[in-house]
């Protein structure tokens, strides 16, 4: 297989020098949200919550919270990061450069990945200052969030190139993935859910990646961790092979 | 003859829902040679450029660059081609220097500032590279993608109306740009919405309309072939009837006998002569006259009369 590494730094470069330019809808953003929930819900409320499964409660939402911004900017970075060219037409030096999906992706899910990195350690840090927490699996943290950020970065390059108006770009992410994250045991252990709710929890996939990340950080989770990691893995692949047929077939990149 | 640097065969290109925008179209383009492609609004001159760069899936046909089908070696073919398209179409937040240096890394090569530093300089846009494209005018806009499809040194540089929206002296300041590119052995095929754009630098001139290829030529011997000059002459007295020694220039007498028109000669000099001749015989027949207007047909008129109409060109 083809790959032109300068091709895929270029894209990489680029994509973070955006992610720097626009600092304060980027990075600045979601701080100061996540702030706001570790004031409202860790401190305040935390403050007068039973411990979750030994962990104390404002630690406990710490992965869920990070999870929650994790998956919308990076879903929404990466999908604003192709619609823009399209809408723009500035897309017209991608689609006529040596560049495949290859280059492509390593370009936008490598900068998505790394600014997803980037966004977790400053929530962590941020984090450490309203409660306090221990990472149990640093590098198994550090993975998983690098797994989920990729691909939750594909999902937004699929986003990115499905939509046609900027009404559809923020659809997703504003009504499907937040829900999801809020009833996917953010703020709560499925655990602890009544009958049947509990079961009916696990229907929702981004449950499995909160109980994931959740273990990297306490040792805890409503799932085994390798169900975890192979959900986040298939979904990973599935979203490479969408985006390869879009680029094999063109599909609302060529006319 | 060199090989072509382009050869497209029976090209097709069916939009969905649409109308066929490319029908069997043939062409060769020749190595080094500046090739303008002329036609009216949605002839197809855009969606041709698109088909070789890669923005348009083509329905049916072969494009073949530098030996390469871009069916199958779209890599190898992509890294020779450079793209100026026509809309104003770049990230407006970035400055000159980072737009041309990304262009450069995506195709590719290595960084050279060298490299990017000699074209900014050759288009006027060296003060500027510091600058986000979106503080520049209109037309440094333009030169700016112009930088940016030059970055990787494209040896097949195609130019979709690379003068839209320029004032006159940045119109001509261009040219000699396209001119200095063609020196440096690219071969550029540009579509303009002035046709002076064409008859100024153009080796060759295809015409478009319709999806289909009009005609392809020389542009010298398309004007010889199709050119006219036409001279009106405004006689002192009427005349009702021509002399016998003017029957031969085919000139008509008009306006109550007044005005003498010729038409004729092949735009490249013939008929300027003929005219001349005309004047010499006027006086050796005793017949004065007040005003002499000659007119030799541009690429425009001939342009216009082959699709017979009046519709603007672009």
């Amino acid at each position: 297989m083809h790959f032109n590494p300068r091709s895929a730094f270029a894209i990489y470069q680029r994509e973070m020098a955006r992610a720097f330019r626009t600092a304060f809808q980027s990075i600045l953003a979601p701080v100061l949200t996540t702030s706001l929930y570790f004031v409202v819900f860790g401190s305040v409320i935390g403050a007068r919550m039973e411990p979750v499964g030994g962990v104390p409660y404002g630690a406990f939402i710490i992965p869920g919270l990070l999870m929650l911004t994790l998956l919308g900017e990076t879903t929404s970075n990466a999908s604003f990061g192709i619609y823009m060219p399209r809408f723009t037409g500035t897309i017209y030096e991608l689609l006529s450069a040596p560049v495949g999906v290859a280059e492509t992706l390593a370009g936008f899910v490598g900068a998505a990945a790394t600014k997803g990195l980037i966004l977790a350690a400053i929530i962590l840090a941020t984090a450490r200052l309203f409660v306090d927490y221990e990472i149990a699996y640093p590098l198994l943290a550090a993975v998983y969030i690098m797994l989920v950020a990729s691909s939750f970065a594909l999902f937004g390059f699929i986003l990115g190139i499905w939509a046609d108006s900027f009404e559809k770009l923020g659809i997703i992410p504003m009504l499907i993935l937040t829900p999801l994250t809020f009833l996917g045991g953010t703020f709560y252990s499925i655990r602890d859910l009544p009958a049947p709710w509990d079961a009916v929890a696990l229907v929702n996939p981004i449950a499995f990646l909160v109980s994931g990340l959740r273990f990297s950080f306490y040792g805890v989770a409503d799932v085994p961790i390798a169900v975890s990691l192979g959900l986040t893995l298939g979904f990973l692949g599935l979203c490479t092979v969408i985006i390869a047929v879009i680029f094999r077939t063109g599909w609302r990149l060529r006319e | 003859m060199d090989e072509p640097i382009l050869s497209i065969r029976g090209l097709t290109k069916t939009y969905r829902n649409g109308p066929r925008a490319l029908d069997n179209v043939d062409l060769d383009i020749r190595p080094g040679e500046i090739f303008a492609l002329l036609g009216p609004n949605g002839a197809g001159k855009t969606t041709l450029i698109g088909a070789v760069c890669g923005l348009v899936r083509p329905s049916g046909g072969t494009i073949h660059a530098f030996g390469h089908d871009l069916s199958r070696d779209w890599r190898s073919a992509r890294a020779r081609i450079g793209l100026v398209p026509q809309e104003l179409a770049t990230d407006m937040f970035e400055t000159v220097w980072r737009a041309v240096a990304y262009s450069q890394g995506l195709f590719g090569k290595p960084h050279n500032a060298a490299r990017i530093e000699e074209i900014l300089r050759s288009l006027s846009l060296w003060d500027k590279k510091d600058a986000q494209i979106r503080a520049l005018s209109g037309g440094m806009k333009r030169r700016v993608l112009i930088a940016k499809a030059l970055a990787h040194e494209p040896e097949l540089l195609f130019l979709d109306e690379p003068t839209a929206g320029v004032d006159v002296e940045l119109r001509k300041d261009m040219w000699e740009q396209i001119a200095a590119l063609k020196q440096r052995g690219v071969t550029i095929i540009l579509t303009t919405h002035y046709i002076e754009e064409a008859e100024e630098m153009a080796d060759r001139v295809g015409i478009i309309q319709g999806g289909r290829i009009r005609m392809v030529d020389e542009k010298r011997a398309m004007m010889e072939r199709l050119g006219t000059t036409e001279a009106v002459i405004d006689l002192t007295a009427p005349l009702t009837q021509l002399p016998e020694a003017l029957a031969g220039f085919g000139a008509v007498l008009s306006e109550g006998g007044t005005r003498l028109t010729y038409r004729g000669g092949n735009g490249q000099g013939r008929g300027r002569a003929e005219v001349a001749q005309l004047a010499q015989a006027l006086t050796r027949a005793g017949i004065g006259f007040t005003s002499l207007d000659i007119h030799d047909s541009s690429l425009e008129d001939i342009f216009v009369g082959l699709l017979g109409t009046e519709q603007e060109v672009a």
